[in-house]
């Protein structure tokens, strides 16, 4: 799958959590959750439970505190893809 | 299940759950009475007291989310039971008011425990077997920050 593909894939699992809209727009690899699209912390859960599903993956603890950005999240799923 | 409601970090005037009726990986159900004397029946309404929906909301997530959340963490076993936790959401529909001196009986069922957040689907129901409300609620387990 392409980086391109994950990316327009990621942005569509965040939207419906996404507070700042800004930070739709501007969505690229630096991209922090919790900070440019203001996605509280605990539906930054719900929203690595929708990437398990749309990607067919599991992701446990430890990548899930290491996903801040939009760039982690997709080098996770990465990993995970190759596995 | 008596283990569970002792401890429920709850006391009164802020207790809304009298019992444990059963209890498993996956759900839960619990009762609770609404005493007539209870202090916001006095201006909710003035001379018309029903229970106001914040707190059937809250009786359900005691119940439904908290009192689930205590028996998975102690299936854990977990030590630090002292874990402190935090109500993160709550979308609720009240189909029917609940007046004062009203038994409820609240039944949740778990969609998921990930990642210490715990998010069920709960329903409320009356003494009749009536539907009161129903909704999703969900808690986190609070990462100590002393």
């Amino acid at each position: 799958m392409s980086e391109k593909e994950i990316l327009t894939r990621l942005k569509t699992i965040v939207k419906p959590y996404v507070q700042r809209m800004e930070g739709l727009n501007d969505f690229q690899e630096n991209t922090d959750f919790l900070n440019d699209l203001e996605i509280n912390s605990a539906n930054l859960v719900d929203v690595v439970l929708d990437v398990e599903d749309e990607f067919n993956i599991e992701i446990d603890n430890d990548s899930m505190e290491g996903m801040l950005t939009v760039g982690d999240a997709k080098s996770i799923i990465q990993r995970k893809l190759s596995n | 299940m008596q283990e569970i409601l002792a401890q429920l970090p709850y006391s009164s005037p802020f207790l809304f759950v009298d019992e444990i009726l059963n209890v498993d990986s996956d759900s839960i159900e619990g009762k609770f009475t609404f005493s007539p004397d209870l202090d916001f029946y006095k201006g909710h309404f003035k001379d018309n007291p029903v229970t106001p929906g914040v707190i059937l909301t809250e009786c359900m997530a005691q119940i439904g989310v908290v009192g689930l959340g205590i028996y998975l963490l102690n299936q854990e076993k977990k030590d630090d039971l002292k874990a402190k936790i935090a109500m993160t959401s709550s979308e609720v529909e009240y189909l029917k008011p609940v007046y004062p001196g009203e038994t409820v009986t609240v039944h949740s069922e778990k969609q998921y425990y990930r990642f210490e957040k715990l998010k069920c689907r709960v329903k409320m129901f009356d003494s009749e077997n009536n539907l009161v409300c129903r909704g999703v609620i969900a808690g986190m387990i609070l990462k100590d920050r002393s």
